[in-house]
């Protein structure tokens, strides 16, 4: 069983960028993509502040290099520009060199397309152009598009677990090699922008108006985004001689059972997720030099997610930021692109600031990131993502030792 | 990497949920689908937590809970699911709201329960169980990539019990769209008849089944479960041939250590010669069985073959009704599963316990 | 009690047992001052979202804040009060 896994590759697509560089340039200068919803209509436009990429499907198929008039959805079609940069990123050129398998994650999967053709979908008698999209609903549908679009046959998952989907697609990974079933993954999530999902989120009444403000006494709820953040796990032996980004150090899921939507006041949930990682890792949480925080900017989960800080860091809480305000909240992307945020974080020495903070949540006095930090000593990073259905998982990235 | 089967739950189109009567008296259809024998879900859930429960998640719920009593167990210390198709019902529902109001007078309920680790949440909240707890939604390999997480989890010593499960619906809607994409005979059959048929498409079907899977053994569990394998889009046989030949070696065996293979095969013509192909050049003169023409068609059937194996192992009788071919095993020690849904094929090895009650 | 109040009560509960799904709820267990939320029914916070816009669609009234909804939403009798003090 290898015992180390290293991370080789990163790939993402977000709000506030389309590869690696872009993010990292717009997390620098502290440029958010939260604004107007352009791509498609909705009712409630006015009333949206969102995580939206400007590229139409179009544009996306084009950089793929897939036809215009082929059926990819929009979530596919992110997804496999995130993944074949990560690829890339890992120089990768010959995908058979080694055992490679996929896990990928995503929430609602080609919802926003199939959304589209619904009533098509009611009615039996129509001819149906939904029978083109049907596959799009199906979780595997994108997961497939993108393992072909890799050429990736040795081994396929998708898991789907609200917004702690991609995180816990890495550590699934992670495990597969440590088990000898592949020698890499590439592992993360991808989601798009749908009127299922904003009405869904707008239901619960858990949506912000204006760009969202992640631990702050004043948040109004969180931004939706899209996106998909993907990165390159191998075993020890596969990343010999390789550029090694960093090492996937720890990584903990568990359940709060608590209820469907809302985290339990303590954050019982998240604490345990967290100490699963630490336990994984063999470290302690004195080690950790920043943490992204999963920080939608809801009343409950900031508030829930810092006491669980509290706990586990008492009084030395580290240099901690959400980074949600930047992207939105992504769904099942953001365990994998807040992977990437957290491995650019290790390798630059930075930490990204929590953009729209002013005043600390009264029950906390925490105070985050709030202007970019620069040549900090970046050995170890947490990251948290917290799903629905009470699932919430943590990572712990680690810097190598030369 | 192996786990002791300690406790089944199943509920599908046949009389398994209280093992009442199956395999003695057999459901048949003659409509191309086959729908679950649901349980009385009140004794399992009171009105209020089953107040906003689509049908799959009751059905995953009652065969989760049938499965801890089965296995004695009160608390898991982790839970994984494997359904492809989620809570479909749900999505329909808020999607027809969203376009009925366009948009306005929207309620949560269905969109919160149109998640697709609605499943697995709730059995988690029913049982206060904070331990690990993932949902896989990956068509063919969804159940297969549940049962392999929870290997680990036991191999990795973090855990002793793991309730895995695999649960599909099949709605009203679904089962029209899969018409009309072919995946159905055009003509009507009998279930039984499924394997002489000559035709293109299969038959629908649904179930929920859930498993005690636990590093140690205890008196009165079902059987060891060895090995899962899963291939992807392969190219031949001779692909499915080395996850066998992988499969056998790692647990020290060879073909004739098998007893009986249980085919997937599902009367479809354009796929079923995978199985033929297995069956005539690789296990030979083995003892066949199949179990579509029980459970019909659907993504996670894998987890009604791995009940029925159990359910095999634990009595040591093999039902006639099972049996593909002439050959009938005298003994059952080992069981290999064979299943495929589309592209996804996969494989289980389950053997029997010595030193049983 | 007057009439007319007990019938909006009477309607209230058809309409919540509907909305909610709670086709199977025994009647002793649901009654005028049945505590709605915690001990009682037991209900939680999406069912509250659920009443809220069965009340706007509905009874055409509008509850603005958590806050006011806490109140109101205690009991059949204080929602039946809330409709009958807000609605035009």
């Amino acid at each position: 069983m290898s015992s180390k896994v290293f991370i080789t590759g990163i790939g993402i697509i977000s709000a506030i960028g389309n590869n690696v560089e872009e993010t990292l340039s717009s997390l620098q200068k502290g440029e958010s993509g939260i604004g107007k919803l352009d791509n498609f209509s909705s009712r409630h436009r006015d009333h949206l502040a969102v995580g939206e990429i400007k590229e139409s499907d179009d544009l996306l198929k084009t950089r793929c290099g897939v036809s215009q008039t082929s059926r990819y959805s929009r979530t596919s079609l992110l997804g496999m520009i995130a993944a074949k940069e990560a690829m890339l990123n890992a120089g990768i050129i010959d995908i058979s060199q080694f055992r490679t398998g996929i896990v990928s994650a995503t929430s609602v999967g080609g919802m926003g397309v199939a959304e589209n053709h619904f009533l098509e979908y009611l009615d039996p008698d129509d001819d149906n152009k939904f029978l083109d999209y049907i596959n799009t609903l199906d979780c595997s549908d994108s997961t497939e598009q993108i393992a072909a679009h890799l050429g990736i046959t040795d081994y396929l998952s998708t898991i789907s677990t609200a917004c702690s989907s991609s995180a816990n697609a890495i550590m699934f990974g992670a495990r597969l090699i440590k088990h000898g079933i592949v020698d890499r993954v590439i592992a993360g999530g991808t989601d798009s922008l749908s009127r299922f999902t904003i009405n869904g989120f707008m239901s619960l009444k858990i949506l912000d108006e204006q760009p969202c403000k992640p631990f702050d006494a004043s948040r109004n709820g969180l931004n939706l985004g899209e996106g998909a953040g993907y990165v390159v796990l191998e075993s020890e032996a596969a990343a010999k001689g390789k550029n090694i980004l960093c090492e996937l150090s720890g990584y903990g899921n568990a359940n709060d059972a608590y209820h469907q939507t809302s985290s339990s006041p303590q954050g019982k949930g998240a604490l345990a997720a967290m100490q699963k990682a630490f336990v994984v890792s063999g470290l302690s949480p004195d080690k950790i030099d920043y943490i992204n925080a999963h920080g939608t900017g809801t009343e409950i989960n900031d508030l829930s997610e810092g006491l669980a800080l509290r706990q586990l860091f008492g009084d030395k809480i580290p240099h901690f930021s959400s980074t949600k305000a930047y992207t939105g909240h992504t769904l099942a992307a953001a365990g994998g692109i807040e992977a990437v945020f957290s491995i650019l974080a290790l390798q630059h020495k930075l930490v990204f600031p929590n953009l729209n903070f002013n005043t600390p949540i009264t029950e906390l006095e925490m105070i985050p990131a709030q202007s970019l930090i620069k040549g900090v000593q970046i050995n170890h990073v947490l990251s948290n993502s917290f799903g629905f259905g009470g699932n919430t998982s943590s990572l712990l990235f680690s810097k190598i030792t030369a | 990497m192996k786990a002791f089967i300690r406790g089944t739950g199943v509920i599908s189109p046949q009389h398994t949920f209280l093992e009442s009567n199956f395999p003695e008296t057999l459901i048949e259809t003659n409509t191309n689908l086959f729908r679950c024998i649901e349980p009385s879900y009140s004794e399992y859930l009171n009105p209020i937590m089953a107040r906003r429960m689509s049908r799959v998640i009751k059905m995953g719920i009652a065969s989760a809970l049938r499965c801890m009593k089965d296995a004695n167990l009160e608390m898991p210390d982790a839970i994984v699911a494997g359904t492809a198709l989620g809570c479909l019902g749900d999505t329909e529902k808020f999607l027809k709201a969203i376009i009925a109001d366009d948009e306005q007078f929207l309620t949560p309920t269905s969109f919160v329960q149109s998640i697709q680790n609605s499943v697995s949440a709730q059995i988690a909240l029913h049982l206060s169980c904070t331990g690990h707890n993932f949902t896989f939604a990956h068509k063919g390999f969804s159940f297969e990539s549940a049962v392999l997480d929870a290997l680990m989890l036991i191999d990795e010593k973090e855990v002793e019990t793991v309730l895995v499960g695999g649960i599909d619906e099949m709605t009203d809607h679904n089962y029209f769209f899969y018409k009309k994409l072919g995946r159905w005979k055009t003509e009507q059959i009998n279930s039984n008849s499924l394997y002489t048929s000559t035709t293109k498409g299969s038959i629908g079907g649904e179930g929920a089944s859930f498993f005690v899977l636990s590093k140690k053994q205890t008196p009165g569990d079902y059987a060891e479960l060895k090995g899962v394998k899963t291939i992807y889009n392969p190219a031949n046989p001779g692909q499915i041939q080395n996850k066998l030949a992988e499969l056998f070696a790692e647990n020290n065996i060879k073909s004739s250590d098998i007893d009986l293979v249980l085919y997937g095969l599902n009367g479809d013509v354009r796929t079923d010669h995978w199985f033929t192909s297995v069956m005539e050049n690789y296990l030979k003169n083995i003892p066949d069985g199949v179990f579509k023409h029980l459970c019909g068609e659907y993504q996670t059937a894998s987890a009604f073959a791995v009940g029925l194996a159990a359910r095999i192992l634990k009595s040591g009788v093999v039902p006639d009704s099972i049996l593909y071919g002439k050959l009938k095993p005298e003994t059952v020690r080992n069981i290999l599963i064979y299943n495929s849904y589309g592209n996804n094929h996969s494989l289980f090895l389950l053997s029997g316990l010595t030193g049983q009650e | 009690m007057n009439i007319a109040q007990d019938e909006l009560i009477d309607q209230l509960k058809a309409d919540i047992i509907e909305q909610l799904n709670l086709v199977d709820i025994k009647s002793e267990d649901f009654q005028a001052d049945t505590p709605l939320f915690g001990t009682g029914l037991g209900l939680d916070s999406i069912d509250s979202l659920e009443i809220s816009v069965l009340l706007e669609r509905k009874y055409k009234v509008k509850i603005t804040n958590s806050q006011e909804g806490k109140k109101v939403f205690q009991s059949l009798r204080t929602i039946a009060e809330f409709i009958r003090a807000n609605q035009k």
